[in-house]
Formats: structure tokens, sequence, C-alpha cells
């Protein structure tokens, strides 16, 4: 069984320039964290919605070692992704890196919204584990530049290609 | 650059905020029950009048609570329009991360099955005490081939 819908995502805001997203899993951890590392693990469900692809997942997870992602629209050859640096790799419980929006051809404002850091924390309890990861911007009007174009996420330009939020910046 | 109306940074960013204290929702869910005054809400939080009286501005300043006056009474409002374009937005974003984390829920079982020492735990895991965490090197080694996950 796969389809577990008794723990969903919870976001939260506990602070003016940080979001964190919680989940838990119905795995070890090894595994999550394997998941959430390896690229050909990654490019299989860090998609965002249907009709993305994630065509480029280079993955150096080690202190200082780099990471570049690419998303894809195969509906219209829309692309944008996210490069950064590992600053804490600590596996399997704990990774965390320096993220910086790549607009790609959509263009669009969101590189103004400056380096953030993501940490991905996870604990496990009996073979349960909950995932953790935390965005912080680095500053307020920093997160008030992602807001304003809906996006504290690569995965949330989907979003914005469907509400039009783009119509200025898109090729 | 593009904003629509409900995505105002500047205002979402003032709900962010207000929203972000724990007194600051509770004295939100108090007025979701009906209109209250100062006193009234400094009762049930046991905290000074002052101190509501601070938190109460920043909920007014991020318009999500009004005030009126009554006689002598000053009975505080909630007005629940922010609260959408907020709550509508942090929805959106939860959604997403939903619909990748529905998809690794289904890849993480597949792992497990291919990796049968990693989903051990699992099975003890009924009643059992806190098991301890168990180490990367319980599993295969990194770069086994994708395919035969498949």
């Amino acid at each position: 069984m796969t389809a577990r819908g008794r723990n969903p995502a919870q976001v939260s805001l506990p602070s003016d320039r940080e979001v964190v997203v919680t989940r838990t899993f119905h795995a070890p951890r090894a595994l999550v964290y394997r998941a959430w590392t390896e690229p050909e693990l990654m490019q299989r469900w860090l998609i965002g919605l249907p009709g993305w692809t994630m065509p480029v997942c280079e993955m150096d997870p080690r202190v200082g070692g780099r990471f570049r992602w690419v998303w894809r629209s195969e509906e219209d050859g829309s692309q944008f992704g996210f490069h950064g640096v590992f600053q804490e790799v600590d596996p399997p419980a704990r990774i965390r890196h320096t993220q910086n929006f790549d607009a790609g051809n959509l263009g669009g404002s969101m590189t103004e919204s400056g380096e953030a850091i993501v940490t991905l924390s996870l604990d496990e309890r009996n073979g349960i584990t909950t995932a953790r990861t935390r965005i912080a911007y680095a500053s307020k009007a920093a997160r008030d530049a992602a807001v304003a174009t809906g996006m504290t996420d690569g995965m949330e330009m989907s979003y914005q290609k469907l509400d039009g939020l783009l119509a200025e910046g898109v090729h | 650059m593009n904003q629509s109306p409900t995505h105002d940074p500047p205002a979402l960013d003032a709900t962010f905020f207000a929203l972000a204290d724990p007194t600051r929702r509770a004295i939100l869910q108090r007025l979701a029950r009906g209109e209250a005054t100062v006193n009234e809400l400094a009762e049930p939080f046991s905290m000074s009048q002052p101190a509501i009286s601070k938190h109460l501005k920043v909920l007014e300043t991020a318009g999500l609570v009004s005030v009126r006056q009554e006689g002598r009474r000053r009975p505080r409002r909630l007005q629940p329009k922010p609260l959408e374009a907020a709550t509508s937005w942090i929805e959106r974003y939860r959604e997403l991360w939903e619909t990748n984390y529905r998809r690794l829920d289904a890849l993480l079982e597949e792992l497990k099955e291919a990796t049968p020492d990693a989903s051990g735990a699992t099975a003890a895991g009924t009643g059992a005490p806190e098991s301890p965490s168990r180490e990367t090197d319980a599993l295969p080694p990194r770069g086994t081939e994708p395919g035969h996950l498949s």
C-alpha cells in the first residue's frame, strides 16, 4: 500500500523569512535519505506537477560539493532550475545547502530573491521517518520577492504557469 | 513584475508575520467565535492588557482584526480576508509538496522491497520500544542500478 493519506504535508511559517514543510514517511530514514540525494531516485519523485520532468539532476553531496537541478515542461519546453553548494552532509540525518534560482527560459523576477539556505532533517522513530525541510531566505525582502511571484521553491513555478502569473516573463 | 491582487507581497508578508506568533493565532481563533474586547481577550491568555494590545496592533496592521466603538467598549472583530489569501497561497504550496511526497511514498515502498534489511524497522515497529537509528552502511552500496526498482 502506497497511498497513505493520514499524514499530509504540513507547511508552517516560523518567521518572516522562513518556510518549513514537514511530512512523515513509512520508511527508515536511510531510504528516505537515499531518495532525497541520489539523482536517479530524485528524478522519479521530485518533479512537481504532471507534465514536468527533471532532466538534469547533478548531485555531489559532500561539504563543498555542488548540485544542479533543472525542470522542464514537456508541454512547451519551459525550463528553470536551482543550483547550490552543500554546507553540511550528515547521512542519514541531515543535509544543508545553499539554493539559487536559475530562471532558464522562463524569465521573471525570481533571480532577485537571492540565495536561500535549505536544511533537510530526517528523524526516525519505529521505522517512520519525519522529514522536515526548512527554507530560510536571505532576508525578509528576499522572501517577499519569492512570494511575489507565487513561488518559494522551484516547483511552485508550475503553479505560476497555470495561473498565468508569468505572462510577462515567458518568452 | 506581475502581482495578482490576492498575492500582494507586502500584505502577505504582514499576514505571515502576524500568523507567526502562537498568541496571535490564538487571539484569531478566539475572535473567530465572536467579537471581544482587550479585557475579554487578556483573561483566558493570562496576559496583561498592554501585551494583548501589542499583539492586536500587529493583527490590525495586517488587516486581520478591526475595531469598532460601542459606547465605552471597543470590541475587536476578525477580518478573515487576508487570511484567505495567505492560506490559499500556503495551501497551493502544500499541495505541490504533497504531490511530490505521494510519489516518494510509492518510491520508498519499492525501495523497501528491494532492500529487505532496511525495512526491518517497519515490521518490528508495533509496540516495540523506539528502535535505534539505522546506519547507512546497512544498505546496499550507492549507485545501485535504478532499473531493478521499476
